[in-house]
């Protein structure tokens, strides 16, 4: 069984993207050189998959020796591709974390025109997620906490205390410093 | 905020999307903002977050546009905004690549990095591992290693992160975080924790001993991370396969514990290392598919598809532990995930019984139309296996075959399908004439010329030898009416077959070939002309040499000697002689390969295939002086050992056969680190006859290198039979101890040693290329009256099996079999054997053997070449 056995290698993720509801990019990455080594065929791929994943709700499909995990919500498409021997359900956590971080961040609500208001958030999220292939973090919580978000952006109810100690401490400082 | 605020206003101004019609060059002229003395991040995060978006829609920088952008940014580490901040790391990130001189930001990442705002700190380190060389690694490497065993669990990954993404360029440097590293695993936090162990494993991964410690510690100290679990199983399964270990070794208990993980992740991943493993007995393997079994209910379709994915694997190597979960699978068959019920039917179709075959391909027939390419493609290659398991049932196969070559489909698929109806037709004689009827029916509507050219061909070969030959010529002359060229010009080949094998239609074909000669291609009107000739000459051997015997010779071998013949002008005329015969693939050898049958892995593009393995050696040899002499290389053989694997120096031999010589290539590799050895040459104790006529040593081997000795010999003239004979060889050399780091002699003066190695052996088969006849019996028949014969008869007493027989005289001798007489039909006693070679020279071999089994195996052996000599060596050599 040449080849099934898989290589004890932290690359697992070749390629995550968010497409909006006519199939075109929001946001993606693909991290290894040697799937889609180029834009046009990165956007081929993209397509293809869109229009493969877009009426089925399925959760999982293969495509061009892929094995990409998806799912969507209003007029967004989240999609995290694995070679086709990765196992499915640690795919399956990385999309899981993307989403969430993105309803998060956006408060669950999930739709293209938030995530386009939010756009540099949800582009650190992502860099939050996956470094060059590697998973960084599945937690999405985790991934919020570290991506930034403007503090006061969140209800004060849904504030940590330890998030609330550091609002205090910003503004004390600033109104020191003025 | 304020400034999403503003946006937002913006947004309802030109309604929809803000960055819907972005330009290169206006993004670009209002980066200039970023160069202002006074910071605004309320400016500045849009238009960079602008600039990072239309990046990621594939738009190109300029070497020049990105270092101007890149060097704006960096005056933007002014400003203390958090997300301004953290969006020039994904910026630096974006550009490195494209820009120039972006170590210019080192020393204000390195601020970051060690400052004591957490927030910046880990996304720092990966920015400024993005940015760093090999060179520039040594000065942050202090800061590096303190990263990786920081407090804050951020920081600690994204060092380890960076560390193995930097292994790429300065794999010594990050060698030196060993300790670090191991540190880290033993963190609290689970991302940490996984990260450590890939690092760990990464620098220790050449380093057996290390990695068996490694393991046995983290078995013993329950990980907390699923991924850092199932990322020891794939190393546990890694030493199981290596060591060969067996069910009771440590590593598979541990797996085997796995199984009771409270994460469905690494229960999964237990249960499919436990199925790739190639010792896993029928009791683990039970367990395994019993967990799959579980998952192949369970409620997210993921953890379905897995399941069903890992149960069609094993169905391939254990088709009857998967049995048990054939109801599961049934239930499969109607999941709404396409993916999941292809899948289901085609593990079905893998391990079902003769009985169930038409009703599973009911059910493959209502949903096959809604599936994709690559799934259908699938179903095809099992469909495939079930035919040559069940070769009764290949009526009702055949038919389902054929209605899914009237669909609609790409070529990949619709070739495919030919492929299998090719492969039943081989395969089982009974399916061949409807099998070439479903054929002609297809070609009549297909819209791929590569698959129409190669089902002509097949019907040109085929057609031929069925009872009624002449209801094919209609299919194969239509093509000519209706077609392209390319196709056409096949048409005529395929005509010109038949002609020649079937007197009574010779008549009719002229005919329409003589039609043809009228056609307004220059290709077809060639091939007319050239069949229609030599069929009026009515000569058997014009017809085998010229119409169904095709060129043997490599095809780059002969474009390369032809353009050689061409730049010296010689008055010789061309010999085809010369040039190598290709070396026939072995067709077996991507029929066992189960992961092409049972993944759906479309690899992409083919890739070209790669030039013979005669014509890299060709090249290689050709450089070696006096080597071109020799004439064109005739054979190479396979690899042989000269040593044990595991020694101190690995010595592996090739050898290369031309007409008269032979060249014996000794692959030398040291695996002393604390050993230099110079001057390193083979000496050889030639059997009879042979004469060395050159040897060019090594003049210098370093640790893990490997290193070639050259010997080229003659074979004894006039004097085949000594032609094979065995060689006694010892590897000498001068050996020059050094340190291992550096690799430096310690002296000058090196002191000689000798190594033994195994005997060499010169075979019969070393000398013989194997060839294939398109048709033997009229060689064989041709060859009667000018070949020499020679007959002898053997008992092979150590042969158990007529099956075993037949491989070991086909490996003995070295030819190619012939009319797939390799195959032995179950239950005879007696089989003939039909083989076809070339001897070095470019002597034609034919040779028949009658095989008949009773205590042990008699062979009568029948042996005609252009050549005594050589069918007198081919009769002594056997027995």
């Amino acid at each position: 069984m040449e080849g099934s056995l898989l290589e004890p290698l932290l690359y697992t993720v070749k390629g995550i993207a968010i497409l909006d509801s006519d199939g075109n990019r929001i946001l993606a990455k693909y991290y290894d050189k040697n799937v889609f080594p180029t834009s046009k065929e990165q956007k081929t791929f993209e397509k293809n998959l869109f229009n493969k994943t877009h009426r089925a709700n399925a959760e999982i499909i293969m495509l061009d020796g892929l094995t990409c995990v998806y799912k969507s919500n209003v007029d967004l498409f989240f999609y995290v591709m694995g070679s086709s021997n990765e196992n499915e359900l640690i795919l399956m956590s990385v999309l899981n974390c993307l989403y969430d971080s993105v309803s998060q961040i956006l408060r669950k609500n999930v739709e293209k025109r938030a995530v386009l208001e939010s756009l540099d958030i949800v582009m650190l999220a992502m860099d939050e997620i996956c470094d060059g292939g590697i998973i960084i973090d599945a937690d999405s919580s985790s991934v919020v906490s570290r991506v930034a978000l403007r503090i006061d952006d969140i209800p004060i109810g849904e504030q940590t205390v330890a998030q609330v100690f550091q609002t205090a401490k910003e503004q004390l400082k600033w109104s020191l410093l003025k | 905020m304020s400034a999403f605020k503003r946006d937002k206003k913006e947004e309802e101004d030109s309604g929809g999307n803000p960055f819907q019609n972005i330009e290169k060059t206006s993004v670009l002229q209002e980066a200039r903002i970023f160069n202002e003395t006074s910071v605004n991040p309320r400016k500045c995060i849009p238009i960079l977050t602008k600039l990072l978006y239309m990046l990621n829609q594939g738009e190109q920088l300029s070497a020049k546009e990105a270092t101007d952008v890149f060097f704006a940014m960096t005056k933007l580490f002014q400003s203390k905004d958090v997300i301004l901040r953290r969006l020039v790391y994904l910026g630096i990130k974006e550009l490195s690549s494209i820009a120039d001189d972006v170590i210019i930001v080192t020393s204000s990442l390195t601020k970051d990095m060690t400052g004591k705002e957490d927030i910046y700190r880990a996304a720092a380190i990966r920015a400024l591992c993005s940015i760093t060389d090999a060179t520039m690694l040594q000065a942050i490497e202090r800061y590096m290693k303190q990263a990786i065993v920081d407090r804050n669990p951020a920081v600690s990954s994204a060092a380890l992160v960076s560390s193995l993404h930097m292994t790429k360029f300065a794999p010594e440097v990050v060698k030196r975080w060993v300790n670090e590293a191991q540190e880290a695993v033993n963190n609290e936090n689970v991302m940490v924790q996984y990260h450590a162990l890939g690092l760990l494993y990464h620098i220790r991964k050449t380093d057996r001993l290390a990695v068996t410690k490694l393991v046995a510690r983290l078995t013993r100290m329950s990980l907390k991370s699923p991924y850092a679990v199932c990322m020891l199983i794939r190393i546990a399964a890694k030493l199981i396969e290596e060591e060969g270990a067996d069910n009771s070794s440590p590593y598979f208990q541990y797996i085997e514990s796995c199984f009771r993980h409270k994460s469905e992740m690494v229960v999964y991943e237990a249960a499919h290392a436990i199925v790739n493993l190639d010792r896993t007995t029928s009791r683990e393997l039970a367990q395994a598919i019993s967990v799959l079994q579980l998952f192949c209910g369970a409620p997210k379709p993921t953890l379905r598809f897995a399941a069903v994915r890992t149960l069609n694997q094993v169905a391939i190597s254990h088709p009857a532990a998967v049995t048990a979960c054939n109801l599961d699978l049934e239930n499969l068959i109607t999941d709404s995930n396409r993916s999941i019920a292809t899948l289901a039917i085609t593990t079905l179709l893998k391990t079902g019984a003769e009985s169930s075959v038409d009703r599973l391909m009911k059910q493959i027939a209502t949903f096959v139309s809604e599936i994709s390419d690559e799934f259908k493609i699938v179903v095809v290659q099992a469909i495939r296996a079930l035919a040559l398991k069940f070769p009764r049932k290949h009526s009702v196969l055949m038919n389902f075959l054929s209605a899914m070559l009237r669909d609609e489909g790409g070529l990949e698929y619709k070739a495919s399908i030919a492929d299998t109806i090719i492969t039943i037709i081989e395969d089982n004689p009974d399916a061949k004439e409807t099998g070439l009827a479903h054929l002609c029916e297809f070609i009549e509507d297909c819209e791929h010329v590569s698959l129409a050219v190669r089902i002509l061909n097949l019907l040109g070969k085929e057609g031929p030898k069925t009872k009624q030959p002449s209801r094919y010529i209609r299919f194969i002359y239509n093509r000519v009416i209706l077609e392209c060229p390319s196709i056409r010009a096949a048409a005529v080949s395929a005509m010109a077959q038949f002609g020649a094998s079937c007197p009574e239609l010779l008549e009719n074909i002229q005919v329409l070939l003589a039609r043809c000669q009228m056609d307004s291609d220059d290709e077809v009107r060639d091939r007319a002309t050239y069949y229609s000739n030599i069929l009026s000459k009515n000569d058997k051997s014009l017809y085998n040499n010229y119409i169904l015997d095709t060129l043997q010779v490599s095809i780059p071998a002969l474009e390369r000697t032809l353009k050689e013949y061409i730049q010296n002008s010689t008055e010789e005329p061309f010999d085809i002689k010369a040039v190598p015969v290709v070396q026939i693939s072995k067709p077996d050898e991507q029929d066992t390969k189960p992961k092409s049958e049972g993944m759906l892995i479309s690899s992409g593009p083919t890739k070209t295939a790669p030039a013979s393995r005669e014509e890299q050696f060709a090249v290689r040899l050709s450089n070696l002086p006096d080597v071109q002499s020799l004439g064109p290389l005739f054979r190479s053989s396979e690899v042989i050992e000269l040593t044990e694997s595991e020694t101190e120096y690995v010595v592996r031999c090739v050898k290369h056969c031309y007409a008269r010589h032979v060249v014996l290539q000794f692959d030398c590799l040291n695996t002393l680190n604390d050993q230099l050895l110079e001057n390193v040459r083979i000496q050889l104790e030639p059997s009879e006859g042979y004469k060395i006529v050159n040897q060019i040593p090594c003049p210098k081997l370093p640790y893990n290198e490997t290193g070639t000795v050259y010997i080229v010999l003659q074979f004894p003239e006039n004097d085949l039979p000594n032609s094979i004979g065995t060689f006694g060889a010892v590897l000498k050399f001068i050996v020059k101890d050094c340190d291992p780091a550096t690799g430096l002699p310690d002296i000058d003066e090196g002191y000689d040693d000798e190594y033994m190695l195994e005997d060499l052996e010169v075979t019969l088969g070393d000398q013989i290329q194997k060839v294939s006849k398109a048709n033997w019996g009229a060689s064989w028949d041709e060859a009667e009256s000018t070949f020499f014969e020679m007959e002898d008869t053997y008992a092979l007493s150590s042969m158990n099996s007529l099956e075993e027989a037949v491989t070991n005289i086909i490996k003995f001798l070295g030819l190619q079999p012939q009319e797939r007489s390799d195959k032995v039909p179950k239950g005879k006693t007696t089989h003939t054997l039909l083989l076809a070679g070339i001897f070095r020279g470019g002597i034609e071999v034919l040779v028949r053997a009658k095989l008949a089994l009773a205590d042990g195996v008699t062979m009568q052996l029948t042996v005609r070449s252009q050549n005594e000599g050589v069918s007198e060596l081919i009769t002594s050599a056997v027995g």
